[in-house]
């Protein structure tokens, strides 16, 4: 499940520098997600986290993500 | 929009501070609205929360309003300012505080006080049953 969420990750930010998905209880279903790319640059955080849960659309709605911890980062 | 929408819109538009989650502030059901809480709590904003719980329909309306797929989410003066993880992280930055500066205006600061607001019947708590 992680690989897929990180080949769903790739997808949608080609540019990351950083893209790290953690099944943070082992059970599958809670994530912590982090990626950082220029994509975010000048973006809000909202918009941010939303481009992300766009990627992750189809995990989330079908129910395979439970919970979903985000972390985005734009250019330094 | 449905009369449910609607009533959600009212209530983003017309409290300062709303909160969207999953229980109530006293006793919040989801680790992800303890941390929304949280991160209020610790400016001392005044929290008007909505339970989504009672009645799935909420959950459904807020967020075709708002386009944001989880819960909870942090409204200040009808703006969505994000969920638990970037609540979060603005309280740390000291950002929050600064949004509810120039969202509220001076004297805000300090009240924390809590109330719980229902959108429809079923999440209204004094509801009696007959």
């Amino acid at each position: 499940m992680v690989d897929r969420l990180e080949d769903l990750l790739r997808e949608a930010f080609p540019q990351a520098r950083e893209i790290a998905v953690v099944d943070r209880t082992g059970g599958g279903d809670h994530f912590q997600v982090t990626v950082a790319s220029g994509q975010f640059t000048g973006l809000s955080l909202v918009e941010q986290h939303r481009l992300v849960y766009d990627a992750l659309a189809a995990p989330l709605a079908d129910g395979t993500i439970h919970e979903l911890r985000i972390k985005t980062r734009g250019d330094q | 929009m449905t009369e449910l929408r609607e009533k959600i819109k009212q209530t983003i538009e017309s409290e300062p501070v709303v909160v969207f989650i999953k229980g109530t502030p006293q006793q919040p059901l989801c680790g992800n609205s303890m941390r929304a809480l949280d991160a209020l709590r610790s400016q001392g904003a005044p929290i008007a929360a909505v339970d989504v719980l009672p009645d799935p329909q909420i959950r459904q309306e807020l967020s075709a309003l708002s386009s944001w797929p989880t819960i909870p989410q942090v409204f200040v003066r009808g703006e969505l300012i994000g969920g638990a993880d970037i609540v979060q992280e603005l309280a740390e930055t000291g950002e929050l505080k600064q949004k509810l500066d120039s969202a509220l205006g001076e004297g805000w600061q300090g009240g924390g006080e809590e109330r719980v607001v229902a959108v429809s019947e079923g999440s209204n708590p004094l509801r009696l049953v007959p």
